[in-house]
């Protein structure tokens, strides 16, 4: 896909839409770039975290005096060194905040809620000391009955992970407690009226596992705390800004007393968007006066972050004969894990909007059990509810004996279309995807022996948010551009590729920093798919406030009013507005940096903005699959997905996400999940068994970048990462039901699971016979 | 117990250091050489991102003691580039966007040398079989394998 490494994509641009290499490609390259672990201060203590033995059980009492005293330890907490936190729960990017659950999940209080939750941490004068400390630590703990599967939690009878849980969203509330946190309605139209015009319903009900973000680094940081209270945290996060506040209010601590600086990010996928060890870290190194270094072990990793919710769900649709959806309806019962606050909100919303759709209900609940609290996963919530409209859409369309696509096209969202949840759509890409999708030469090329080919639809929000860049001109005329959302996957290159583009600058005369907290003004995290959309908006905002500037001092130095000065956006300079301006020879960016000490002092572009308009970015996947009748294993032989980018800054890294987001949604499909004992411990906390996709489970991923430019942004921008993890989960489902003619309703489709389908469906044939 | 005093070659530098019994190589090199290049993802030998090599052989140096290193020859991630020149793998993983965070590529870089030295034409396959073992989340390995080819090939060519 070089091919346009030297074009941009559309005329219109000259830097945007070609693909240069990254600014901080050469630090990532030779292994100079910091990442979380890669810090050491000098003096730096060791962080431990001690986590239940328990899956669910009562603290009778929590006794840390003999590891105290144990020679190398120098700070142990517990969660009575916290500021005491209110439950209340507000909104807060895609999801909901509550503090409280947030300080649970930190450190356990009065009950251990899941097997690896935190109880206590220390710090020690290195590993081992800090290995032996944690064993000093006594815990009295009395044992309750767990519960792990999300309908069982839900049953009368279930173990109640909280005494006093009394389901929100419901009217009137009920009178007993339960697991169900929260319940979601989302209504349009009439499904019941819908429901009575169609010629054909389909039903069905599906289980997915829960599943972990899988990034490469784990969670790492190291905070030193001055003894005038001053702080430092050094983390990998997706946002230093959310961090901040987090601990702040955690610690009760003002947020000027802690300046939070992004490392490198080994990959986040939302699962680095709260904390764990960073609140931890900050009061050891408080307590100690020492630098603190935490980095978790990959097995906590997945025993006690993330993973996404695993769910129950059923799906409803009718359609007419000429296939016309009349009406949708799913039941969706999301895990939320220890505490509440699963994706369902999201679920419900994503779940239909593909289509424009007369009728739909969504129905979703929050369910708390006894495994780690999830954390946001690229579209949180929205794989799992499209994944199983997709797949009940592409049975009615195979009932309809209709192409998928078509059927789709019929049925198609577009500008205009009032979704369930809520708002119409602006103009947005899902037929041309579709369209697409029907052209690609993938379509067309015919299927091998045991192979099927599926088609699925996604769509996403995307958001916007605060967000603060400054462009500081330097005295020669280059440029120094800070941002404020961690560069995870290529965004450096995206904001400077917009500078360059607005002030026709070289990329190379323009160097790009992530900032820290003191830098900039307050940013959100880089999440929600919003980094290049938002801080691109504002790296644009901050080279036009430069282009302004250099006018005001082109028009001081030639004593002529603004107005008689203008910005040439041809030659990227000041010159003269017409002939009645006189005659100045007109100055570039290098001029203007020269003369700046004497017009006035110093030049910084800057802009401060929340982002709104971040418009939806849909998609369409076509997945072939080929599965092996003796084994059940399936595998993907051709993949394409196609999605709307409104404007692909850097085409590279926007396949790049079509890509990965392909490749976590094959994994998905196919391999991951939580595999629990009866005990209730997670049996395969680990990448040996929790088995993301490798290099050779894969074939080269193709994909189609659809460029319906967002009249928002000012380049066109939507954001592309979340979208592309949507499709895959229903687009290989029907792809295996194409190659084995067994519908499949249960993610993963791990190989005993699919031999045991295939099994069954060969002695029912049999049978017949 | 004492430590143990271990004589190696690092990137073709002679090192010396002092280690614990248990301390693996990977814990030898980034805290006590310093050299944070080579990453920890797992410390169970599942994901690659320790990747080095050892008398030209490729290894989790999470799965190796750092007294094992005594005598040997180890690459590391910091050794692939050579004065100002970018080895071709490097400057093909660039060029293709062959990284997104990047806290696997080292390891994949140390890998994907390691196969270019015993195979210099290797087909998809092969490089997907090779680099089974190095674990990226963000990229589908889509341009990471065209980045091998590539390099593949201009090593091949040159």
């Amino acid at each position: 896909m070089q091919d346009k490494a030297k074009s941009p994509m559309s005329s219109e641009f000259s830097v945007v839409g070609t693909r240069p290499v990254r600014p901080d490609g050469v630090d990532k390259v030779t292994g100079r770039a910091r990442f979380g672990a890669d810090l050491n201060l000098s003096g730096q203590l060791t962080g431990a975290v001690l986590r239940s033995p328990h899956v669910h059980a009562r603290v009778l009492k929590i006794d840390v005096s003999q590891a105290l005293a144990l020679e190398g330890v120098k700070a142990v907490v517990t969660q009575k060194d916290f500021a005491p936190q209110v439950n209340s729960t507000t909104a807060f990017g895609e999801g909901t905040l509550n503090l409280m659950h947030m300080l649970t999940n930190v450190l356990a209080g009065d009950k251990v809620l899941f097997h690896g939750h935190p109880i206590a941490a220390v710090a020690a004068t290195n590993a081992a000391v800090a290995k032996r400390a944690l064993k000093l630590i006594k815990v009295d703990y009395e044992v309750l009955p767990h519960v792990i599967d999300v309908d069982e939690a839900m049953a009368l009878g279930a173990p109640l992970l909280f005494p006093d849980m009394i389901t929100e969203g419901v009217k009137p509330a009920p009178t007993t407690p339960s697991n169900i946190a929260k319940r979601i309605d989302i209504v349009l139209g009439d499904v019941e009226a819908g429901f009575k015009v169609a010629d054909v319903i389909i039903e069905r009900s599906f289980k997915t596992a829960p599943v972990h973000q899988g990034y490469i680094e784990p969670h790492a940081c190291v905070a030193t705390v001055s003894e005038d209270g001053q702080a430092e945290l050094w983390v990998s996060t997706q946002g230093h800004w959310i961090v901040r506040m987090l601990c702040a209010k955690l610690l009760g601590w003002d947020i000027n007393k802690i300046k939070v600086t992004a490392a490198e990010i080994g990959g986040g996928f939302g699962g680095k968007t709260v904390v764990y060890l960073e609140p931890l870290a900050l009061l050891l190194s408080q307590k100690s006066r020492r630098p603190v270094k935490m980095v978790m072990s990959r097995e906590d990793v997945i025993r006690a972050t993330g993973p996404t919710s695993g769910s129950s769900m059923t799906v409803k649709i009718g359609a007419t004969n000429d296939g016309r959806i009349v009406a949708g309806e799913a039941l969706l019962k999301y895990q939320a894990g220890a505490l509440p606050g699963s994706p369902v909100g999201p679920g419900c919303m994503c779940a239909f909007a593909p289509y424009d759709l007369p009728n739909v209900k969504v129905t979703g609940y929050d369910v708390v059990s006894n495994r780690p609290k999830v954390a946001a996963y690229r579209a949180p919530g929205a794989p799992i509810s499209e994944y199983a409209v997709e797949a009940v859409v592409d049975e009615l369309a195979a009932t309809l004996k209709m192409d998928p696509i078509e059927f789709r096209l019929k049925n198609v969202a577009k500008q205009g279309t009032k979704a369930a949840y809520g708002p119409k759509f602006g103009p947005v890409g899902m037929a041309e995807s579709l369209e697409a999708a029907k052209a690609s030469a993938h379509w067309r090329t015919p299927l091998g022996k045991n192979q099927g080919r599926g088609v699925a639809a996604g769509f996403w929000f995307n958001i916007g948010g605060e967000t603060t860049v400054s462009l500081v001109l330097n005295e020669d005329g280059t440029l120094g551009l800070t941002a404020g959302t961690p560069d995870i996957g290529g965004l450096r290159a995206s904001l400077c590729m917009m500078a360059s583009e607005e002030l026709k600058v070289p990329l190379e005369k323009i160097r790009v920093q992530i900032g820290d907290t003191n830098q900039l003004g307050y940013n959100f995290l880089t999440g929600g798919s919003r980094s290049t959309f938002s801080s691109g908006m504002a790296t644009v905002e901050a080279a036009r406030d430069i282009k302004k500037e250099a006018v005001r001092r082109a028009a001081k130095l030639w004593e002529l009013p603004e107005e008689a000065v203008e910005w040439d956006s041809g030659s990227g300079s000041v010159r003269p507005a017409g002939p009645n301006a006189g005659k100045h020879t007109p100055m570039t960016l290098v001029d203007i940096a020269r003369i700046a000490g004497k017009t006035g002092g110093p030049i910084v572009g800057y802009s401060r903005l929340n982002a709104h308009g971040a418009a939806p970015s849909f998609a369409c996947h076509i997945a072939d699959v080929e599965v092996d009748p003796e084994t059940g294993k399936a595998s993907i032989v051709r993949y394409t997905a196609i999605q709307d980018a409104g404007r692909a800054i850097h085409p590279s890294y926007v396949e790049g996400q079509y890509q990965g987001g392909v490749a976590q949604g094959i994994g998905w499909a196919l391999n991951e999940e939580y595999i629990y004992g009866t005990d209730g411990k997670l049996q395969n906390a680990g990448f040996l068994d929790y088995r993301i996709p490798v290099a050779s489970d894969l074939p080269m991923l193709d994909t189609i970048i659809i460029e319906v430019p967002n009249p928002t942004h000012p380049y066109g921008v939507r954001g592309v990462g979340e979208t592309c993890i949507i499709p895959p989960l229903a687009a290989i489902s029907n792809a295996m039901s194409m190659a084995t003619g067994v519908r499949f309703a249960e993610l993963p489709m791990s190989p005993p699971k699919v031999l045991a389908a295939l099994d069954k469906a060969r002695a029912a044939n049999t049978a017949k016979m | 117990m004492a430590k143990h005093h271990v004589q190696t070659t690092i990137n073709g530098d002679p090192i010396e250091f002092l280690c614990d019994t248990e301390e693996t190589l990977l814990d030898v090199l980034r805290n006590q050489l310093n050299m944070t290049g080579t990453k920890e993802g797992c410390s169970t030998g599942d994901c690659g991102a320790c990747s080095v090599t050892v008398d030209n052989r490729l290894v989790c140096s999470c799965l190796m003691l750092g007294v094992e290193a005594n005598g040997k020859k180890i690459g590391t991630i910091e050794g692939l580039a050579s004065g100002d020149k970018l080895h071709p793998l490097q400057q093909k993983f660039l060029e293709h966007a062959a990284l997104q965070c990047g806290v696997c590529t080292p390891g994949f870089l140390v890998a994907s040398k390691a196969l270019l030295e015993k195979n210099s034409n290797p087909t998809e396959t092969e490089v997907r079989y090779w680099l089974a073992g190095n674990l990226c989340r963000c990229t589908g390995y889509d341009k990471i394998v065209r980045a091998v080819m590539d390099a593949a090939h201009e090593i091949r060519s040159a």
